[in-house]
């Protein structure tokens, strides 16, 4: 894609006053805003998310909540979870709209060892290209969120895309544009920011939520998907790590240990040929030893088999 | 080693050895019997196969050249853990084959110690107390016992991940990559030594049957045991043969007309 400041207007021929736009600069990290308070658990993110990955209904599992299943799946990237919880003596209902974080520092990426197969924009969405995936797995150990899940049929693993696609042509994701209460925002990671920011302080200061705050967990160096939480110091119980981390042998291992193993192979092979070509075959003995000195029949005769 | 276990070796060998012959020659020695053989061959393919659709998925500069040979990168991945359960099948027999040679004792300690005069050929012969398998055969049999059990359990947990925690998946494969680094290590000496550093090695795996220069050169306890000969008699009787033909020769050399037909 053609960098998008190539045509803007630098100069214009007399024209008075300043160029229109000059200057201007674009931001390309993408963010996904969640306010958990004033979602109301529609799950009409739900439903655009199935239609319009094109995905089949699929049966779900009862477990007592109004969760329309325990977890996210292969085919189902987006689930509201409803977590119970209690507050002044009275139930209070913790919506969170699970799917992908599509975190700066991905563990999934990390941990993956195919080729290709996930890739990280520039926008900071992170997508999995499935005709890569090997189906090995490792993405689903190296992700703090347990995300990725794996299709049995297909062996590939599939996770929200944050819609990529309608992102790519300027449109919000689809589970943005669904949503009735405006808990659901897209737009760039500052503004995201900003207006989680300013939402965490009336929280604490006009609704009563003394710990409102915003999760964009720094241990994973931010994500692209932030919330607005009553209650940033237990993430927990919106069952989210409150200190997400990424298995360190994805990284040191990965990245050091295993060009390391790489060439100690090599290396090996490397040294067994010369050990050959300076120190010579161990042989069967009696063998005569071959004369250093000498005219060249005789070394030759005395090379020669006995019967 | 239990009763069962040595009865069902002995009796796989019997089998075996109705299957498939070997010839031994004047001047050899029986090496490896048949149904051995088998085993080592069927755990060698299993093996190869293994290092290399998992070094495939190890390395991401060789995936793309190594994938395709199997398939592409999704069948790999599918074979690998099979041909691994396929390896640690066979080796499990081998293991039972092999585990009374394979015996750690006081002498492969002191084999051990003098590892540099072996490395470096200052040694000619092994010494007199090395017998079926010296020292170095041993440390590589039970590397290979050990990272045989390792590849097993992470890789089965691995292979399960839906069952198991991702720490757990995150540990597993660095100690499955851990094991496989020894194994190459290993096995790239033990296929120089086979066949490159030792002549008349490879050709005990082939066809089983070893010369006896090569037996009292290489296992002189091991000669001693199977033929009641010593090492140096041997050695001695085939030195004065060699010197005397080589006498002949110079001397045939020195005076061509009276050359007698060797």
């Amino acid at each position: 894609m053609s960098n998008p400041r190539t045509f803007q207007i630098q100069e214009i021929s007399a024209h008075p006053g300043p160029v229109p736009g000059q200057g201007t600069r674009r931001e390309e990290q993408v963010c996904k805003y969640i306010d958990v308070s004033t979602c109301i658990g529609c799950k009409a993110c739900e439903v655009a998310c199935v239609e319009w990955n094109d995905h089949p209904f699929r049966e779900t599992t009862f477990n007592d909540t109004y969760q329309t299943m325990p977890t996210t799946e292969w085919n189902y990237y987006n689930l509201i979870k409803f977590a119970e919880d209690e507050r002044d003596g009275n139930l209070m209902w913790l919506l969170r709209k699970d799917q992908c974080m599509h975190c700066e520092d991905p563990g999934c990426l990390r941990a993956c060892p195919a080729d290709g197969a996930i890739i990280k924009y520039e926008n900071g969405i992170v997508d999995f290209q499935q005709e890569n995936c090997i189906g090995c797995g490792y993405c689903i150990s190296g992700c703090p969120f347990d995300i990725p899940k794996f299709h049995p049929k297909t062996k590939k693993v599939y996770k929200c895309t944050l819609c990529s696609d309608r992102v790519g042509q300027g449109l919000e994701p689809a589970c943005i544009k669904a949503c009735p209460t405006g808990c659901l925002k897209f737009g760039t990671k500052s503004d995201m920011v900003q207006i989680a920011g300013l939402r965490a302080k009336q929280l604490r200061e006009e609704s009563g939520f003394a710990d409102a705050g915003v999760y964009d967990p720094p241990s994973i160096s931010g994500t692209h998907v932030i919330y607005v939480l009553h209650d940033i110091k237990r993430p927990e119980r919106y069952g989210l790590p409150s200190n997400p981390i990424i298995p360190p042998s994805y990284t040191y291992w990965k990245w050091l240990a295993k060009p390391v193993g790489l060439w100690m192979g090599l290396l090996g092979i490397g040294a067994v040929f010369f050990h050959r070509i300076l120190y010579g075959p161990k042989l069967p003995q009696p063998e005569p030893p071959i004369e250093k000195t000498g005219p060249r029949e005789e070394i030759e005769a005395g090379r020669r088999e006995t019967p | 080693m239990s009763a069962t276990a040595k009865d069902f070796d002995e009796r796989a060998r019997g089998k075996f050895a109705k299957l498939g012959t070997t010839r031994i020659h004047r001047g050899e020695l029986l090496r490896h019997p048949v149904y051995t053989r088998f085993l080592h061959w069927s755990v060698a393919i299993f093996f190869i196969l293994s290092l290399v659709t998992g070094f495939a998925i190890y390395s991401p500069w060789i995936f793309r050249w190594v994938a395709p040979l199997f398939g592409g990168g999704p069948r790999t991945r599918v074979l690998h853990p099979w041909f691994g359960l396929l390896f640690d099948f066979f080796f499990f027999f081998q293991f039972l084959n092999w585990v009374t040679p394979m015996t750690w004792t006081k002498s492969d300690r002191r084999w051990v110690k003098k590892i540099r005069s072996y490395v470096t050929n200052e040694e000619t012969m092994e010494p007199e107390e090395v017998g079926f398998f010296n020292g170095g055969q041993k440390l590589y049999f039970w590397a290979i016992v050990l990272s045989g059990v390792l590849f097993l359990i992470t890789g089965l947990l691995m292979w399960f991940d839906n069952l198991v925690g991702r720490w757990i998946v995150a540990v597993s494969y660095v100690i499955h990559d851990l094991a496989a680094l020894l194994m190459l290590a290993g096995f790239i000496i033990h296929i120089y030594e086979g066949t490159a550093h030792q002549p008349g090695t490879f050709q005990s795996m082939i066809d089983g049957t070893v010369t006896e220069k090569w037996a009292w050169t290489h296992h002189p306890a091991w000669y001693r045991a199977t033929t009641g000969r010593d090492r140096r008699e041997g050695y001695e009787r085939e030195k004065r043969r060699q010197d005397e033909r080589e006498r002949a020769i110079a001397r045939s050399e020195r005076e061509p007309d009276k050359r007698e037909p060797l």
